[in-house]
Formats: C-alpha cells, sequence, structure tokens
C-alpha cells in the first residue's frame, strides 16, 4: 500500500486558493478557479505560458499540498512508447523462455501468457500515473509537451480522455481513479486544438507588481525589503519593454537571492549591470540593458519609489 | 464527475449558449462541445463572484492565448448589457454581488462588436483593386497601403499541375533523424519486441534477430514570403505554393509580409485553395504595399520564432530584398533568424539580369546570412518555383557553412 495520507480536494476556490498559499504559492484567483474546476471535473489543466512564471511549480506544490504522489513525464523530441508508457524487459523474458525450456513440456499457450505478464512489465511515468488508487490518485505532470512531436500528443488524446492504456499482448489497464494531469508547455509549438478541447486552458501570465512581491517575499525571506521592492519594480518596468525574453518569476527569484548573497540593500547601476545575466540570457537583450537603458529604468524606479513614500 | 445541482437553470444554458455563439462570430473556436462543459463548469464552480465567472468560462471556451482579448471584449459586452450574471448570481447563491466595471483595454472590440450586431454588415465590402499604370515591379517603398486584393480562382488544371510539382519538390535539406524507428530488414539496430513475439511462436526454440532503422521525416518548414509591391506578380503563385505544401505536408507554418506580418497558417490549412486564398485574402491588410522586409523579420523573431522554429525548423524566405530603410537591422534580424534556424533557404525572384544581385544594399547584408541562395529568373508558375527550390545544391547558391 502506497503512502494514503492524501488529503481531500478543496471545496471552493477559497479553499483552492488557500490550499495554494499554505505551499508558498502565490496564486491570482483566475488560476485558483481553473485549477478548482479542474479538481471537481477530473478534467487535465493545460498550462500555457512563458518561461519561468511557475507552470511546473503548480503541479509540484498541488502534489505536496494534497499529498499525492508526483509523477513527472518530461517530454523531448522523439519520446515514445516505451520510455513514456511501458516497456518488456526482454532479458528477463529470454531467461524466463530458456527455463522453460530446460524445465521441458513448456506448453506453448502457457508460456505466453508467463513471459507477457505484469512480472516483466517496466512501467514508465505514463502507466504508473494510471495506477492510482482510490482517493489517492496522483498528480501527473506532462511537462514541455510542446518538445514532442504529433504522434505522441495524439497518443495522449487516448489516454486523457479515457484514462486507460492498451497494452496487446496483456489487455487494457484501466486507472480506478483517474490521475489529477497537468499539462505546461512553453509555445514552442502549436497544440492541437483536440488536445486542448479536452482540457481546461490556461494562460500563465507574468505576476503583478504586488502578487510579485509577495512571491519575493516568501521565497527569499532574508531579502532586505526595500530592495525587494526594488527588484520586483525594475523587472515590472523591463517586462515592458520589448525585449526579445523577458525574465520570468524565477529569475526575480533568483535575482533577489543573489543580491542577497551580495549582501546589497539597494539596485545601484553597476550592481544592475555586474548581476544582469541572471535576468537576461540573450546578448542583444542584455547589450541594451547596458547601453543606458538599464540606467534609465533604474532612476525611474528610484523616482517613484521616493514618490511613493 | 460530481453531479451538478439537478435542475440546472434554463435561462443560464441558454445566455452560455448565445455567449458561444458571439465568441464563434467573433472568429473564436467555439464547438457545441464545449458549451456543454462550459455550462457543466459553471454549475460545478457555482458562481460566487462576477470573476469567478469569468474564470470559469474562461477555460473552457478560450483555448489559445490570442483569443483572450476577443473573450475579453465579448464577456465585458454580452454580460454587462444584459445585467444577467447579476441575476444569475441571486440564482445560485446570496454571496456578495461583485458589481465592479471592467475597464480593460478593448482589444478586439470591433471584432466581437460586429459579432453582436447579428451579421448586419456581413457583406465584406471589396474594394477595388485601383489600376495600375507603371510597371511598379521595380520599385519599392516604405509607405503603407493597405488594400484588399482577389485573386482569379484556380483552375483543376493549375490545381494538378501544383499538386504533382510540390510531389517532387524536395528541399535542400529535406530529411531528418527522429529517435523512433520503424521495422527494417535491412536495419541496423535489433528489435527487441519484435525477436521476442516471433521466439514465441515457435516455442522459443528459435530466436531469429529482426531489425529496425531509424525513422526519417520532413524538419517543420516555415515560409516567410515578400507580397509587397515589387513582388506584386508573383504574390498568387506563392500564395498557392503555400497552400500546397500546406497540404502534402505536416508542420508547415505560413507567414506573409509587406509592412507588417501575418500569420497565415489556419487560413492555409483549408482543403480548398480557393477558399484557403480567400481567407487570407480577407486576413492580409496590406497587399501590394510597401515594404520593410528588416522590420517583418524582427518581428518574425520576437513573437513567432521561438513558437514555430523550436523543432529545427527549416526556413524558406520568399523576398526580393530590396529594403529601403534601416539596412542595419536588417542584417541584425537575419542573423538572429539565421541562428534560430536549422537552414535558411532564400529564394529571390527577380533576378531578372546578371550583376542585379549585388547592387542593393539590402541584398549584400542578408546574403551572409543565408544557408543557400536560390535565384528564379522566370517564375511562369508554380513548376518554376519547386524546380528551382529543388534544383542541384551547386547550381546558383552560395553556401556559408555546412
Amino acid at each position: 500500500m502506497l503512502k494514503v495520507n492524501s488529503k481531500p480536494l478543496p471545496e471552493t476556490i477559497d479553499e483552492t486558493l488557500a490550499l495554494l498559499e499554505g505551499q508558498d504559492y502565490v496564486a491570482d484567483r483566475a488560476l485558483a478557479t481553473v485549477l478548482f474546476l479542474g479538481l471537481r471535473m477530473k478534467r487535465p489543466l493545460f498550462l500555457e505560458g512563458e518561461a519561468g512564471v511557475g507552470k511546473t511549480e503548480i503541479a509540484k506544490v498541488l502534489a505536496s499540498a494534497l499529498g499525492r504522489r508526483l509523477i513527472r513525464l518530461q517530454c523531448y523530441e522523439g519520446l515514445d512508447i516505451s520510455s513514456a508508457v511501458y516497456e518488456w524487459n526482454y532479458a528477463a523474458q529470454m531467461i524466463e523462455i530458456r527455463m522453460a525450456e530446460a524445465a521441458g513440456g513448456a506448453d506453448r499457450s502457457n508460456m505466453e501468457k508467463n513471459v507477457f505478464s505484469e512480472k516483466y512489465l517496466i512501467r514508465r511515468p505514463v502507466l504508473d500515473a494510471l495506477g492510482g488508487e482510490k482517493s489517492a490518485a496522483p498528480v501527473f505532470l506532462i511537462d514541455e509537451l510542446d518538445r514532442t512531436d504529433e504522434a505522441f500528443e495524439a497518443f495522449l488524446l487516448e489516454i486523457l480522455s479515457d484514462y486507460q492504456v492498451t497494452v496487446p499482448e496483456l489487455g487494457t489497464i484501466k486507472a480506478e481513479e483517474p490521475p489529477i494531469v497537468i499539462i505546461t508547455t512553453n509555445r514552442t509549438r502549436e497544440i492541437h486544438d483536440a488536445l486542448k478541447r479536452r482540457c481546461l486552458y490556461h494562460w500563465v501570465d507574468y505576476p503583478k507588481a504586488e502578487r510579485e512581491l509577495e512571491i519575493v517575499r516568501r521565497k527569499v525571506p532574508n531579502a532586505n525589503q526595500r530592495l525587494s521592492a526594488e527588484i520586483v519594480h525594475f523587472i515590472q518596468k523591463l517586462r515592458q519593454i520589448d525585449l526579445f525574453k523577458s525574465p520570468g518569476v524565477a529569475e526575480t527569484i533568483d535575482w533577489a537571492g543573489a543580491l542577497t548573497e551580495l549582501d546589497k540593500l539597494a539596485l545601484d547601476p553597476e550592481t544592475v549591470s555586474d548581476t544582469i545575466g541572471v535576468l537576461l540570457k540573450y546578448q542583444d537583450d542584455i547589450a541594451r540593458i547596458e547601453q543606458g537603458e538599464g540606467r534609465r529604468i533604474l532612476s525611474e524606479v528610484k523616482a517613484e519609489m521616493a514618490a511613493a513614500e | 464527475m460530481t453531479s451538478p445541482v439537478a435542475n440546472p437553470d434554463g435561462r443560464l444554458a441558454d445566455n452560455i449558449v448565445y455567449f458561444a455563439r458571439a465568441l464563434r462570430k467573433a472568429g473564436m473556436r467555439v464547438g457545441p462541445a464545449s458549451v456543454v462543459d462550459a455550462i457543466d463548469a459553471v454549475l460545478t464552480a457555482g458562481i460566487g463572484s462576477r470573476d469567478d465567472f469569468y474564470w470559469t468560462l474562461h477555460s473552457v471556451l478560450v483555448t489559445r492565448h490570442e483569443d483572450h482579448a476577443v473573450f475579453d471584449e465579448a464577456f465585458r459586452l454580452f454580460w454587462r448589457s444584459r445585467e444577467l450574471i447579476e441575476k444569475m448570481l441571486a440564482l445560485f447563491s446570496p454571496a456578495v454581488v461583485d458589481a465592479r466595471e471592467r475597464q480593460k483595454p478593448r482589444a478586439a472590440e470591433s471584432r466581437v462588436g460586429e459579432a453582436m450586431m447579428e451579421g448586419r454588415e456581413n457583406k465584406r465590402r471589396r474594394e477595388e483593386e485601383p489600376e495600375i499604370e507603371i510597371d511598379a515591379r521595380f520599385t519599392f517603398s516604405g509607405n503603407e497601403v493597405l488594400r484588399q486584393k482577389d485573386f482569379a480562382q484556380m483552375t483543376a488544371r493549375e490545381l494538378a499541375d501544383a499538386r504533382r510539382a510540390i510531389a517532387e519538390l524536395s528541399l535542400p535539406v529535406d530529411l531528418v533523424r527522429t529517435r523512433r524507428s520503424r521495422p527494417d530488414p535491412r536495419g541496423r539496430k535489433t528489435d527487441q519486441r519484435a525477436m521476442m513475439r516471433t521466439a514465441l511462436r515457435t516455442g522459443g526454440d528459435l530466436i531469429l534477430p529482426r531489425f529496425r532503422s531509424t525513422r526519417m521525416v520532413h524538419p517543420p518548414l516555415v515560409v516567410l514570403a515578400d507580397i509587397s509591391g515589387s513582388m506584386s506578380q508573383y504574390t498568387r503563385i506563392f500564395l498557392h505554393f503555400m497552400h500546397a505544401l500546406a497540404e502534402k505536408r505536416r508542420n508547415v507554418h505560413t507567414f506573409v509580409f509587406g509592412t507588417r506580418l501575418t500569420n497565415l497558417t489556419r487560413q492555409m490549412r483549408n482543403r480548398d485553395p480557393d477558399e484557403a486564398l480567400a481567407q487570407s485574402s480577407s486576413m492580409v491588410k496590406d497587399w501590394s504595399g510597401g515594404t520593410r522586409i528588416g522590420e517583418a523579420i524582427g518581428e518574425f523573431n520576437r513573437l513567432w520564432s521561438r513558437r514555430v522554429l523550436g523543432q529545427g525548423a527549416v526556413v524558406l524566405l520568399i523576398t526580393d530584398g530590396l529594403e529601403r530603410d534601416d539596412i542595419p537591422s536588417l542584417a541584425r534580424e537575419m542573423e538572429r533568424l539565421h541562428k534560430s534556424s536549422r537552414k535558411l533557404i532564400w529564394l529571390n525572384p527577380l533576378l531578372r539580369f546578371d550583376g542585379f544581385e549585388a547592387k542593393a544594399r539590402g541584398v549584400r547584408v542578408m546574403l551572409p546570412h543565408v544557408d543557400e541562395f536560390r535565384p528564379v529568373h522566370t517564375l511562369e508558375a508554380l513548376s518554376d518555383l519547386c524546380f528551382s527550390l529543388s534544383g542541384d545544391a551547386r547550381r546558383g547558391t552560395i553556401r556559408n557553412r555546412g
């Protein structure tokens, strides 16, 4: 028996919000609504958004908040059935055949049953996710679905609508209780409408300043308060200019952590320029910020914060 | 599924159906099944406030980020004007009514507005194509001229020719290895599962080898075609080419640009070429206008490259390279495009005379950033296009890497 200390699902949207907050995940109401619906309607959640806005984190937080197991399927190009769903243990099967032969009198149909039995089935994430027990179904995270190809997407269609997998030699394996499915994509490719239609869709956006500050406060508790406010303000402004890749929440947290490690109490142009690599990962963007735009934004931030005080 | 409130209020269901219909008219893809889901979701969530209701419908009816603006506007118009949410809130619970007005930027207002107008002005005004007296092929400008365009319909013969030409088309980098395999008697890897199955057929006496080999597929293809004035005489051929490609291959993304970039991928997926062209025609606002190549490519890089070039796509750029202003930005954007694609093929249809190419500054800065350069001297039919693309790599090409 698996550890069954799973907690009941939230009853209202407010409870969902509180559940996430209990795990230091500061969600907005829109996300909580979708999450609540997904849990209640037993529908997969389809989360799309830029990298680093906390899509994967939702699954982790949900698993630990509900006391469920987290099964993660990291997608990549060429992901196939044998690495995503199941695989037979061929070496062990060979031995089984040889043993049966050595024992003699092996009858063929019996041998087939023995060789293709659960004993030799290697369960991969998908099959694993379908093996949940009553009211303790795992959280099944299908991460970065856009990295895999259409063929796998089509295969997922079957799983997500019926929560079952057919192994030709063994028969159909159906989940006693459907897992809580969370699909994330970075939108490097359009996912087919048929798949999206089976899910509840949500675009995870960059948080508003207030919420981002709350996130920094929770994730980097030892950061100076004024510094955190400046960081958030600066990054919010950075997202408004037309960068090739805007910094995500993950970058905000990293930056706050980095500056705290450097014992900084406030932002200054040198610090920004020294640590900009934490925030921006494209040379064009970095060059642009270093060419004075960073200085301009910083002085704006300082002025606005002074005005607010 | 937990069973919702036993007696779903008829008016709620009706209103959601009307709302979905309005969304559909505004161009969103909302199927009947989504409407059923939406009603279900609303009953499950139990409307607590206007915001919850908004996000509940949003989660089911919106499946693309682009549709968010349309939904937002439609929601504002539809549910405010009838004060329905407030009534429904009263029906569902004595919860607090949140009557705040939404003050959002109204991005898709005109489209949604039109959809709400019950198709009064449904007939699209077709602007008369102005007669062009002078031959504008060799002129180019940065001015934005917005026009609609009508294309002659495709004849059955043209269609057949096009299909044949596309079938014979083989691009410079046309097959890439995948990590999947297929059974192949001459393959190099053993297929253990097949071996196990055949072994059982003989009761395990004989374990015969079975082989598999790597499966090859066409890489994703992104076509970026210039439809500015200087290219206008070829536009029809490009569109047919793009349509035929999208029909024949999976994973083709099509964009056109003049002074702005338009994504025609979805329009091109319509099966009928004439319909695809008609739809494209109404999507594009800058037919035969000016050209800003650098800006268009920049827009592509910023908004689309990570979405469509992710899986090692081959980029086919069709343009004459006649950029007037902002040469440095053209060079920069070309470099980025080059670096983010598996292979960048430039097809230039305006090279009528030898010695033409080096003169235009735009052409000069673009050349270092392409993997294959294909000039087309005559481009009368789609087959010319396919021929020059499939042609031997040595013929008239400039290779920079690989």
